[in-house]
Order: structure tokens, then sequence, then C-alpha cells
């Protein structure tokens, strides 16, 4: 099957049927071009033949492998299936700056959100995307080096235990995927992203505000000097270094024209104001 | 058509890109990146007609290309810079003697752990110059380091501590235990300079090379690649010197490879159209077909649509003979129960 | 090891950049990115294309930053020259 998501044509193959129908349900408000060829492969695969039947357990491959990267079982197809994508591109795309990190749009301006997982930039971000900003993307911002626009990349956001029945309660049913228990991230449930967000793909936003946030602990904000941010992206792109000269260009102009907070929260409503806030103080 | 026989037309010029549909190009592509071909693709279909998506796509991989090239560069610079205080000559080889010497099939080439050659007198010097100089022993297990160290043409392989990026010192180019044993003494003393003042091969012995590290060396893993090295080095050097044939063969007779070598350039003339040419006179050089061949072209185009091996068991005859060429049968029934043993 | 010479990259090899408190510096001859904080930018300044010894580098700093006592500095410039080469900045001549 394929997939467009953002810039990135997906071709996905599978030695199983229901990772597949999973993954058509999920993005199936997404435009799709047979006629494109693809630029990432994703390969859901058995190691032995019989395994296919016997104790499935799906193995991530494609374009790149990470050698002795353990299985997941047949049940978990659909997370094993997003985190190829979430791979291939980590590994092989090189037309974007790529950041570890949510993003959400306001007015074509872009609010950043960099942090490893449990973080919380993948909850903020589908909150602030049912509310009244576009949501870019839960996984990875893409930074165009040239002008230094952010692009979107909006896949379907995975949130994982007590975000689930966050964002359930603010959602239509039919927008989430099927609820992925005990996974090696604990339990996880798939976001579509709004359809206004997905038609909107394309249009560039400008960076107006990077945020380092840290969920737990009391509510706080900390001024984040250039040089910090600096080295805290190059830690959160996975592929910095592969850009060359390109990479240090993109990311030096990032940091001195975007102003950048650490940012500790105890909730997600205390999250989102405190987002809100910095927001608008940086519009003035 | 298969999607790697299309790879290898659209190398050879054989295929126009206008005649590809989508999914010719998922498999094409596909099999490109499973050889590490993607960019030298990209470079030879520069301009040539493509999908918008396609052109991007290449785009980005030659600059990505580019980038990689000059870290591996840098890192025979380093390497230079770290031996200079010892005076111990070495030669580049492999992907960034093509990049330090300018050659066409270094465009878009990846290249992995930087390789020298030194004289197997100055090795354990430049060991310890280069261990001075943030070079460390990649770690491995006793039995593998011995292996190395006993049986094999190379230190076991180094790793820089900053850059993290491996070098491997060879003192010849093929195992002492290997049953052909090639001049080394001979290629270093007869190496050039290039541009950038690295030293690599002679032109014949920079094609031995390449011939012995894929024929006599390995299990024809990367084969495809270095092929295309093989043709694009030929067609220079025939440039040159249209009778190249002849030093090549001369060559190529003082290391024991006119089997390999010719063997190396019937594959190549297959699958790239490299121009042959035969010789009566100052010496005979011939060029015929061998039975085996067919066996060798099969195992290089075992790939599908999605870049994975088909026929296993050719795959696994390979290794085994490999690994037979490069140890006597007793070493290696020894080799390869121990390697079991220990899982 | 006071006596050993070193020479800067050239010019248009390294693009520096301030970021506040930090200076990144990008070798595009080897793809890599120096995070580094005063006085290697002022050192390599002070270097220009000449070849230097830590001894030369310490007069050219004390000239340039109006210092006291350049013999004191000389140990230390020694060990920042010596850090600076393994990081392919200068070379050893």
């Amino acid at each position: 099957m394929r997939i467009a998501v953002g810039p990135v044509q997906f071709r996905i193959g599978s030695d199983w049927a229901g990772p597949v129908a999973a993954l058509e349900r999920l993005y199936a408000g997404y435009p799709q071009d047979d006629a494109r060829p693809a630029d990432a492969t994703v390969r859901l695969f058995a190691a032995r033949p019989w395994r296919r039947w016997l104790r499935p357990s799906v193995h991530i491959g494609g374009d790149f492998v990470v050698p002795g990267a353990l299985p997941l079982p047949l049940s978990m197809g659909l997370l094993a299936a997003e985190m190829g994508m979430n791979l291939q591109v980590a590994l092989g795309w090189r037309r974007h700056l790529l950041l570890h990190a949510s993003a959400v749009a306001k007015d074509g301006r872009a609010l950043i959100m960099s942090g490893e997982s449990g973080s919380g930039k993948s909850t903020l971000a589908a909150l602030l995307g049912e509310g009244d900003w576009r949501l870019m993307g839960d996984e990875f911002t893409l930074i165009d080096p040239a002008g230094g626009d952010a692009f979107a990349f909006p896949r379907a956001v995975s949130l994982k235990n007590e975000a689930i029945a966050e964002v359930a309660a603010r959602v239509d049913a039919a927008r989430l995927g099927p609820l992925l228990a005990a996974t090696p991230k604990g339990d996880v449930r798939h976001l579509i992203p709004r359809a206004d967000a997905v038609a909107a793909t394309h249009e560039p936003a400008r960076p107006a505000l990077l945020l380092f946030p840290r969920f737990g602990g009391a509510a706080g904000i900390e001024p984040m000097g250039e040089g910090e941010a600096f080295v805290r992206l190059t830690e959160a792109s996975t592929n910095y270094v592969a850009l060359g000269e390109a990479g240090f260009a993109a990311l030096t102009r990032l940091v001195r024209e975007t102003p950048a907070f650490g940012v500790t929260y105890p909730d997600s409503a205390a999250g989102i104001a405190l987002v809100e806030q910095l927001w608008d103080e940086a519009a003035k | 058509m298969s999607a790697v026989a299309a790879f290898v037309d659209l190398l050879a010029g054989r295929r126009e890109t206008a005649t590809l549909g989508p999914r010719d190009w998922d498999g094409v592509i596909g099999v490109a990146r499973s050889e590490a071909m993607l960019a030298t693709l990209a470079h030879r279909l520069e301009s040539a007609a493509l999908p918008p998506t396609v052109a991007a796509l290449f785009a980005d991989q030659r600059a990505a290309a580019q980038v990689a090239q000059t870290q591996a560069l840098w890192e025979a610079d380093m390497a230079r810079r770290a031996l200079a205080p010892t005076g111990i000559e070495f030669v580049l080889l492999k992907g960034a003697a093509y990049a330090a010497a300018g050659m066409a099939c270094a465009a878009g080439r990846q290249i992995g752990d930087l390789d020298i050659l030194v004289l197997a007198t100055d090795i354990r010097r430049a060991e310890n110059a280069l261990l001075k100089a943030g070079w460390e022993w990649v770690k491995s297990d006793p039995y593998d380091d011995h292996y190395y160290r006993a049986h094999m043409h190379e230190l076991p392989p180094m790793i820089h501590k900053a850059r993290d990026r491996m070098i491997d010192v060879h003192h010849t180019i093929l195992p002492k235990t290997h049953r052909i044993t090639p001049d080394a003494l001979a290629l270093v003393s007869d190496a050039v300079e290039t541009g950038s003042g690295f030293r690599v091969l002679s032109p014949p012995a920079m094609l031995c090379h390449s011939a012995a590290h894929m024929l006599a060396d390995g299990d024809l893993q990367g084969g495809l690649r270095n092929l295309w090295d093989i043709h694009c080095m030929t067609v220079g050097f025939l440039a040159d010197d249209p009778d190249f044939y002849l030093t090549l063969m001369e060559e190529a007779h003082v290391h024991g490879l006119t089997d390999v070598v010719r063997r190396g350039l019937r594959l190549a003339q297959r699958l790239y159209g490299t121009p042959l040419r035969s010789y009566r006179t100052p010496m005979t050089v011939e060029f015929e077909p061998e039975w085996a061949d067919q066996f060798y072209i099969r195992r290089l185009l075992a790939r599908d649509d999605w870049g994975r091996m088909t026929r296993p068991l050719l795959e696994q005859v390979f290794y085994i003979r490999s690994h037979w060429l490069r140890m006597p049968p007793a070493m290696l029934a020894k080799h390869l129960w121990t390697k079991w043993r220990k899982g | 090891m006071a006596d050993r010479a070193y020479r800067a990259a050239p010019a248009d090899a390294l693009r520096v950049e301030p970021l506040g408190q930090l200076t990144a510096i990008f070798d595009r001859r080897s793809m890599q990115t120096h995070l580094v904080v005063s006085p290697v930018p002022e050192i390599l300044d002070a270097m220009g294309a000449d070849a230097c010894t830590a001894a030369r580098v310490a007069e050219r700093l004390a000239a340039l930053f109006d210092l006291e006592n350049a013999g004191e500095a000389q140990p230390v410039l020694a060990e920042r020259l010596s850090e600076l080469a393994a990081m392919g900045l200068v070379e050893r001549v």
C-alpha cells in the first residue's frame, strides 16, 4: 500500500494483512496518489517463513533495518508499521532538517515543542490541535534548510497511557485507532489528525516559538539561550550531521530567530496555559 | 523485466528513463538502496528525464553523498596527520582512493571505513601512531582478535574515539592464508600521488585490487557496486592508455591475479558493457567466457523488487566459498565450528 | 611541548557563528560542528595564517587583550593547542 504524509510518499509491504488494513483505516482521509514513486519503503516481515503463522512476530524493516531490534507480536502490528515509518524517515530523509519535535501552527507561524518520549510533546500538540491550532505533527517537524520555514509531517498521533483518555474525551470515536494494550511503550492509541490539518499539510509556517517541555513538577518557565537551544536541537535531530553545512546554517538561523524556553508542567491544562501565555508574549 | 535488471540497464545506458512507470521506479530505487548505489544512480541519471519526486530524491542523495564523501576524505587527512611524524608511507585504498583521485566511480559512491595499505614492516609503528592520535581497538573477543592478527591482511579494526569512524590498516591486499599472495611491496612502491597529496595504487594495481577484493576476498556482497567501480575505472584508464589491458595483465601476472582480473572484466562487460579487447602480441590477452560466469551473474542479480536477496542457497554457497578461499579447509572447519559454538 | 608549532585552518574552511555564551564552529573540511567557548575563538583569530607556538599565541593574545603576563598563559595555551589539533582545527607543523 501507499501513503503520502507531508512530502514523503511511503511504500508499505507486509507479510500480514492486518497491519496494512489498520493503516488504511487510519490514513483513509489522506491524499492517495498511486502513480507517484515511493520516497521511503517500510517492510513488516517474518524472520522465517513459518513465523507468519507460528507465534507470529513482526520485524521492522525497509530501506533501513536496525540490526538486533526486537520484533513485536502481530497484535501490535500497527505500532510496528508506525515505528517503521518513523525509522525510514529518521534515517533516510535528506530534504529537510528533521527535528524530533511536535509542532502546531496558527496564523502561518509555528510553535515547535522538542523533547524525548515522556516529555508530553505529543499530548500537548494533540490537545492544541483540537483547539484553534493546526496540528503539524507529533513526532517530527521538518525545517527547510534554504528558507527556514517549518513544514508539517502529520502522522497519526501516538497517544500513550493517561493521554489516551484525556484526548478520547474530546474527540469523535471515529478518529481513534484501536487500543494497543501493554506495548513496550505502555498502552497506545492513535489519533487521526483533523481533516483541515491534513488538507493544510503543505503550507509552510514560520517558526515563532521553541519550547522544551518536561512533564511532572511545578509549573515553570525558564528562558533558554541560543547556545543551549542549539545543542539541544542537534541532539534532537536525526539528520543534522548528514546535511553538512546546510544543516548547520538552518539550525543556527532557527535558534537566533526563534525565542526558546524550557517549560515544566504538572498536567495538560497547566501545560496548555503556559504554552498559550508564552505564545501571546512572543507575538508582541 | 526484473527491477535489478532494469537498474543495471539504467547504469549501463541501455534503458531510457522515460520507459519506467512508478512501480518500476519503486523497484529500481529499492534495489539501488540495497546495493548502496542510490547516489551513484542519482549521478548517472542527473540529466535524464525523471518524474519530479524522483528528481528531488536524487538531488537529496547527491547532496548527502557529497557530505559523506567530504567526511571520508577528512578521515584520510587525519590519518595522514597522525602518520606524518613517523614518516610511514601509506596508500589509500578503495572508496577513499577513488575520491582522492577524483575518479568517475567516486561520484555518489558510499565510502565506509578508511582503508589504507602500509608495508608489513611498518605495521606496528603505524598502529602506535594511530593509537596515539585517538584511535582505539574496536571491542572484540580474543578469538576474533587472534584470527585477525594471525591470518588476515589487516590489523583488527580501529575506531576513532571522538569521530566514531573506523580505519582498516592493511599490509597486503589478500589474507596471509589465501591461496594467492599479491606482492605488497610492489604495490606500495608503484603507488602514484594524487593532486590532493595522497598516494593511491597505480591504475593496473587499482584494478587488480578491486577485482581481488570482490572475487578472491569476498562473498560477492556489494558485487554490483564493485563491478561498477571496475567498469568506470577501466573506461577511464583506457582513455589515457588504449593498450591498458596489456599493462593490466602484466601487473595481474606479478600478483597471481590473472584469473580473477579476467573474470572481473568479463562480468563488468556482461553487466555494464565494458569494452574488452583481446591481444595476440606482444602477449596473449583473452576474455573467453567461462562456464562459471553464469553463476556469478545469477548471484549478483539475485535481488527482488524490495531489495531482498532471493536465492538464499546460492548466497550460502558463496559465503562458504569465500571463507574457503581465505583459509585452508581444515582451518575453515575449525573456524566455523568455533563460531558456531560461540553462537 | 611548548615549542610545538601549529597552523590554524585556512579562513575559508571554518564558519564561525557566535551563539550567546557559546560559539559554534562548522569545519567545512570535516563536516563537523564544534561547540566552543572563549578563549578558543580568540586563539584561532590570533593565529591567523601563521605557524605559531604557544609562546607566540600568548604574546599575540596579550597584545590584543592588553593582558599583563603572557608567560603565565603559555602552558595553558599549549594544552588548548594540543586539544585543537585533536579536533582538527589546527595542525601541527
